[in-house]
């Protein structure tokens, strides 16, 4: 039996440029999409990037042939969350840019992700953050092991990487249980902000991703038709978005010595006690 | 009249809350029919019966982790060919929708608020600054609705359901349990489906005793702020927000959290917000229904003393 721990890994480990959730985000009411002008990496796929460079790096990281390919589907200024995996020190970049992917649902885009992996090439170990940031959902990790027919080992708080087998062991809740899970590659691998702490991209890594390669592609270039993408191939549709009427502030009191009384006293009134 | 299932991936004798909820928003649909993995106990179908749930599919349980679980909700699917799933909003059952509803050609939208009788559904987005409308464009629309949004209102007593075994093909898992560990169990309530939850900050500085006391005096349960958990305060499984639990209960009292926009995501779909802060700057109490300016430690063992001494 060969040992596994010589085969250098193909990783692919998927990026999403996101509103800033540190400032207000909106929902262009017009078009019903969230409204992505000021967008930055997803800070919940820093871990996945970190976990991706880890496990490659159990390897022996680039030079014995281990790759990070990190991937991105959105528009032209989703290049730049790419770029900061790169940075980080992701060997290669992947971009699926097409405006008839815009308004893809979470069924749609798993479709589209699962497309782009397959294009990639012979992927042994697809990596994810927990969620995106903006919609939230944490489906679409699940969706690909799906469509790809890897193992799915989903929302992990801890990881680890048995380099000589090959096998994946991680920890994750259900419940109220703590489990240990262990599966093969090919796999897919979503972390939670538990599993890592991602590192910053420092001087090296600026200067060497300027000369690493970021591929561009279309739906087209992925056999993916115009049927499958956006809303045509989104088995849900959203029909109106309202945003949340704000919050106005009520009745703000300074403790003289008796507000833990007034705070009861008004949770009576409101019938919350 | 729109169709529904109702998915649960176990069910004990006494249903949980967010189970309860799932089982009156399936009020609304007919048919409903409920799928469960595992054997249904008579108590547990007397409580379905109290919603109406004439009809019962039953899986036999599997000792994998969620292959078992997805192949029993696509083989229910199959059965009944329902046009709306419903399910729990957690990450395993939104995960089990997920993948049932790329083997079925169906959608998922996760984080629900109601459920419509026509399938329109509304939920939040961008944690709960926006709500949106959406339906199904085509196939079974799988639905997870999150705790706390549906009232629990059993339907009246209706006949026992019938119960039928489901067939499910066994499933060849790629992932193994290695293990499993019970979490130490506080003995409040779920985080996720409180009604009341109180939660501390930066501003408890190491200390969650008071939030306990309060949280203990009003039967509810504890909550915590990334810049808790971060700290090592306390663990990771009390953090709302956006990494941790969305939360959105009755009642939410922020308890030395300054409000920042990361800090509201996640709790301010909660229906009544009461905060208590030190620093009367604190971006917080623009969204308090009741704001005190004071130290956490005098407010709040004062306001669990009066509850306590109102209740006996």
């Amino acid at each position: 039996m060969s040992d596994a721990s010589s085969t250098p890994l193909n990783i692919l480990v998927l990026v999403k440029h996101v509103p800033d959730a540190q400032f207000d985000r909106h929902i262009d009411l017009d078009t019903l999409r969230i409204d992505r002008s000021e967008s930055i990496l997803s800070e919940l796929d820093e871990y996945a990037v970190e976990a991706a460079l880890a496990i490659a790096e159990d390897r022996g990281g680039p030079k014995a042939g281990n790759q990070v390919i990190a991937a991105t589907m959105g528009g032209p200024k989703a290049v730049a969350s790419v770029k900061k995996a790169l940075q980080m020190g992701a060997t290669s970049g992947l971009h699926l840019n097409d405006e008839a992917l815009a308004g893809s649902d979470a069924v749609a885009t798993a479709k589209a992700l699962a497309a782009l992996i397959k294009y990639a090439g012979d992927i042994d170990l697809v990596v994810t953050g927990m969620a995106s940031t903006d919609a939230e959902t944490g489906i679409v990790p699940a969706q690909l092991a799906e469509l790809l027919g890897f193992a799915a080992l989903t929302n992990a708080s801890n990881v680890d990487f048995d380099s000589a087998s090959g096998t994946l062991s991680i920890t994750r809740d259900h419940g109220a249980d703590s489990l240990t899970l262990r599966g093969s590659l090919p796999a897919v691998l979503s972390v939670t902000d538990q599993a890592n702490e991602p590192r910053y991209p420092n001087f090296r890594g600026i200067m060497a991703a300027k000369k690493k390669k970021v591929e561009e592609v279309s739906a087209a270039d992925l056999g993916l038709d115009a049927s499958s993408v956006g809303p045509a191939g989104s088995p849900t549709r959203v029909l109106s978005a309202n945003a949340r009427p704000a919050r106005g502030a009520g009745t703000v009191i300074t403790d003289n010595g008796q507000a833990g009384i007034a705070l009861v006293d008004y949770l009576a009134e409101q019938k919350l006690i | 009249m729109t169709s529904a299932l109702v998915f649960f991936d176990a069910l004990g004798q006494e249903p949980t809350k967010a189970q309860r909820e799932l089982l009156t928003l399936a009020t609304r649909f007919s048919p409903a029919t409920v799928a469960v993995v595992g054997e249904v106990s008579a108590p547990a179908l007397e409580v379905l019966a109290g919603y109406g749930i004439t009809s019962v599919l039953q899986a036999p349980a599997a000792d994998s982790f969620q292959d078992h679980e997805v192949a029993a909700l696509e083989a229910a699917i199959s059965s009944v060919n329902p046009e709306l799933v419903l399910l729990a909003n957690d990450s395993f059952n939104r995960e089990v929708a997920a993948r049932a509803a790329i083997r079925c050609n169906g959608g998922v939208i996760t984080d629900a608020v109601d459920v419509a009788g026509d399938g329109t559904v509304t939920k939040d987005e961008l944690a709960g600054s926006y709500t949106t409308q959406a339906n199904a464009a085509s196939g079974v629309l799988l639905v997870t609705v999150k705790p706390n949004s549906i009232e629990d209102a059993p339907a009246g007593a209706g006949q026992q359901p019938q119960v039928q075994d489901l067939q499910v093909a066994a499933a060849n898992s790629a992932v193994q349990v290695v293990e499993r560990q019970a979490k130490v169990s506080t003995g409040r309530p779920a985080l996720s489906e409180a009604r009341i939850v109180v939660a501390g900050g930066r501003g408890v500085d190491g200390d969650f005793a008071p939030i306990e006391e309060l949280a203990d005096a009003l039967g509810a349960a504890v909550g915590a702020s990334r810049a808790a958990t971060d700290a090592g305060w306390i663990d990771h499984d009390y953090q709302v927000g956006q990494t941790g639990t969305t939360v959105s209960p009755q009642l939410y009292i922020s308890v030395g959290i300054s409000g920042a926009i990361q800090q509201k995501a996640g709790m301010q779909t909660s229906k009544c917000i009461v905060a208590v802060n030190k620093d009367e700057d604190a971006p917080i109490f623009e969204i308090a229904d009741f704001g005190i300016i004071g130290d956490l430690r005098q407010v709040l063992p004062q306001a669990a003393e009066e509850i306590r001494r109102r209740k006996s």
